[in-house]
């Protein structure tokens, strides 16, 4: 459907990115216990869970702004270690959304869509601008590109977070809670873009607390507590016909409210 | 159906206090205790600035030759200052003992450092190249009316190679996409080298022997530059010629001793010109090595970070004076007996280091208010730690320690007259021993009172520069 999608290589696509027995301790305190789970290709995957279960840690990992002391993860057949280059390999290929957008605050939206396929990718400033362009028209706010990002509201700045992951062709995107920051009145701006972005075959891990998005989105929704996997489902049975008392307690916590 | 619901029209605010009065009173009329401290402030005003002002000005003698003026002066019942002898010494003041037949050079480099200067400085006006080129022609006039040809060559050779080098960088044939092919690079390499090479060459046979290595060395260093950074803008050649070019240039313009330029030692120098010497090596140096302490020290590789705290720790628990004389005196006795550093040279290193340190505490300060998140988004987005630190997270740092960092430079600038202590005349240097002139004994006053005047005028134009780059950057974050 766009340029976003470079289907170049056939790998097996069932294990895009494999994380076996991972383990991650923050000191003493035990945030990630065996994680066992694979993603394939162009599938859409929701973690949810009570905070401090470990999903945004799990998903850090994905990209290693975290490391993990025990078991492997592989992101396109690639391990990660301490391996700068298989840092740098990985990250290239994986984008992530924060919480907070984290754009470039002395930076033009165009500027920090721009500045990262020029620096990183050695592409040109013509070419780079009609690319952060294209994304930002596919986002809607092209009108914006040269707003600074204090200029713009929350569901903007996600917005151009987004273009600003696109404009380096990622392969998987990670979102951490893209929409735990934003009023409620833009948290549909920025769902309605990671819903297209979903329809045109991007691989994505969504944290998320938003049960509609996971509901209509996602091919396989996680439920973490305590830093592990509790249950991982199909979305229907997840939601219809949880298999844990666990999940049923979390499920009527947040749709009862 | 639900009403129609509108918004209603913002009213302008109600003036509360304006006009001379309100002013007044909300200022300084405020309460009774703010009242008495405005009279008192008003009569100490009304005590201080009559006087000066009548010594200063009004009962001034303003020109002459010598010091019969005064003297006349004095005789005739003027108790005002006697500035003819600033006018008389105004040379010294200025270039210190340097050679009056030699004093065009630092003309020329003063006015090259200020042409190439504004254009950083005033950036927003300047973005054209068009209007660098007028700025530039501008240069080459006044530089030709003021020193001659000779100047003019050299001013219009060092403004416009920056304009050239940038056109130059965005040919792409020459700098073509590069990263990809090794041997790509490998080639550029080999030419840039090999232009170096030739330089050398034809500087040693044709034009002297003793400025053709560091000529060719300097060429390849450009050139290299030119190969390796792609689009770089005009304001960037600019940069990269300050700290290349620039200082090669004021070696050899300023130190004599090749072409034909007769040599100048440093003890010559002195007045306003060594105190520009030493405080513009010292702001252009201290700055980058502060740069590299305060990241350092944040490192997470333990030798590198126990170095760089060591370091500022040790160069903040002494004073500057005793870093000078450590330098002067202390250095040369751990150096083998016939190798000598030159004096001058040895304070500038001294005062460098000395306000790097400080720099880098100041800097520190400005990289932990950078948040965790945009660390984590530049590296989410692939960028490599150097490339992370000079175009994402430093110029954010930069912006928030503008304050500070003016705060440094201020005191460095001041700090400069503790050169005198190792028998360095700077500005203030060259004052007092003007009042050792038995021809011009009893000015004191004028010469302390001219000193910090100049040293005034160059405080107040930081502090002001760096408001204006303040409030320049102030609009992306708000």
């Amino acid at each position: 459907m766009s340029k976003t999608v470079n289907n170049s290589e056939a790998k097996p696509d069932d294990n895009f990115i494999v994380m076996s027995n991972v383990n991650k301790w923050f000191g003493d305190f035990h945030v990630l216990k065996d994680i066992n789970i694979s993603v394939g290709k162009g599938e859409k995957l929701v973690i949810c869970g009570p905070s401090g279960s470990g999903k945004s840690t799990l998903i850090r990992c994905i990209n290693r702004l975290e490391t993990h002391q025990k078991g492997d993860i592989f992101v396109d057949g690639i391990e990660l270690t301490n391996d700068v280059k298989h840092i740098d390999q990985v990250r290239r290929d994986v984008g992530m959304l924060f919480q907070n957008f984290n754009l470039f605050p002395h930076m033009t939206v165009l500027e920090n869509l721009t500045v990262s396929p020029m620096w990183i990718r050695k592409m040109p400033l013509k070419e780079a601008r009609e690319l952060a362009f294209h994304y930002l028209e596919r986002v809607k706010i092209p009108q914006l590109a040269n707003k600074y990002p204090s200029q713009c509201s929350g569901g903007q700045q996600q917005r151009v977070a987004i273009a600003r992951c696109l404009c380096m062709s990622p392969k998987v995107m990670l979102f951490d809670e893209p929409t735990s920051a934003l009023d409620p009145e833009m948290i549909k701006e920025v769902l309605d873009v990671m819903i297209d972005l979903a329809n045109s075959g991007m691989t994505m891990i969504c944290v998320t607390h938003e049960m509609g998005f996971a509901r209509t989105v996602a091919d396989r929704v996680v439920f973490m507590d305590e830093g592990e996997i509790v249950e991982e489902n199909d979305p229907e049975s997840f939601f219809n016909n949880p298999q844990y008392d666990r999940t049923v307690f979390f499920l009527s916590q947040i749709i009862s409210h | 159906m639900p009403n129609h619901w509108s918004a209603k029209t913002p009213q302008p605010s109600p003036d509360l206090s304006t006009g001379l009065i309100g002013w007044l009173r909300t200022n300084l009329f405020s309460s009774p205790s703010n009242t008495l401290l405005t009279i008192v402030g008003v009569a100490i005003l009304y005590v201080t600035i009559p006087s000066f002002i009548s010594w200063a000005l009004i009962n001034a003698t303003w020109f002459g030759d010598s010091r019969a003026v005064c003297d006349e002066a004095a005789a005739n019942g003027q108790t005002g200052a006697c500035w003819a002898f600033i006018n008389v010494r105004m040379g010294v003041f200025t270039y210190g003992f340097y050679p009056e037949m030699e004093r065009w050079r630092i003309n020329v480099m003063v006015l090259i450092l200020a042409f190439n200067l504004t254009p950083i400085l005033a950036s927003t006006i300047f973005k054209n190249n068009s209007r660098q080129a007028l700025l530039g022609l501008l240069g080459i006039a006044l530089t030709f009316f003021i020193v001659g040809p000779v100047g003019s060559i050299l001013m219009g050779a060092y403004f416009f190679l920056p304009l050239a080098f940038s056109t130059l960088s965005k040919i792409d044939t020459i700098v073509a996409p590069i990263g990809a092919d090794a041997r790509a690079i490998g080639f550029r390499l080999l030419g840039a080298l090999l232009i170096g090479g030739g330089v050398y060459f034809i500087t040693h046979s044709l034009i002297s022997r003793e400025i053709a290595a560091t000529v060719g060395i300097l060429m390849s260093f450009l050139m290299l530059c030119l190969v390796l950074i792609r689009s770089l803008s005009t304001m960037g050649w600019r940069w990269i010629m300050l700290f290349s070019a620039f200082p090669v240039l004021c070696f050899y313009m300023l130190l004599g001793g090749v072409l034909g330029l007769p040599p100048v030692e440093t003890h010559f120098w002195g007045g306003l010109f060594l105190t520009l010497v030493v405080a513009g090596t010292g702001m252009a140096t201290a700055l980058p090595i502060g740069i590299l302490l305060a990241l350092g020290r944040r490192s997470e590789l333990p030798v590198i970070k126990v170095v760089c705290i060591s370091f500022i720790e040790l160069v903040r628990g002494v004073p500057l004076v005793s870093v000078l004389f450590m330098a002067s005196v202390m250095f040369p006795l751990f150096l083998p007996e016939n190798v000598t550093f030159n004096k001058l040279l040895r304070a500038l290193i001294g005062i460098a280091f000395f306000y790097a340190a400080y720099m880098a505490e100041v800097i520190r300060g400005g990289l932990q208010g950078i948040p965790k998140g945009q660390y984590e988004a530049a590296k989410a987005l692939g960028w490599p730690y150097w490339k992370m630190m000079t175009v994402v997270i430093l110029p954010q740092t930069l912006r928030l320690v503008i304050p500070g960092l003016a705060n440094n430079f201020l005191s460095l600038l001041k700090d400069t007259t503790l050169v005198a202590v190792i028998g360095l005349l700077d500005l203030l240097g060259i004052a007092k021993a003007a009042m050792a002139d038995s021809e011009w004994l009893g000015f004191t006053k004028e010469s302390y009172v001219f000193a910090a005047i100049v040293f005034w005028v160059l405080c107040f134009a930081i502090s002001r520069y760096s408001v204006h780059l303040e409030k320049k950057y102030h609009t992306s974050y708000h």
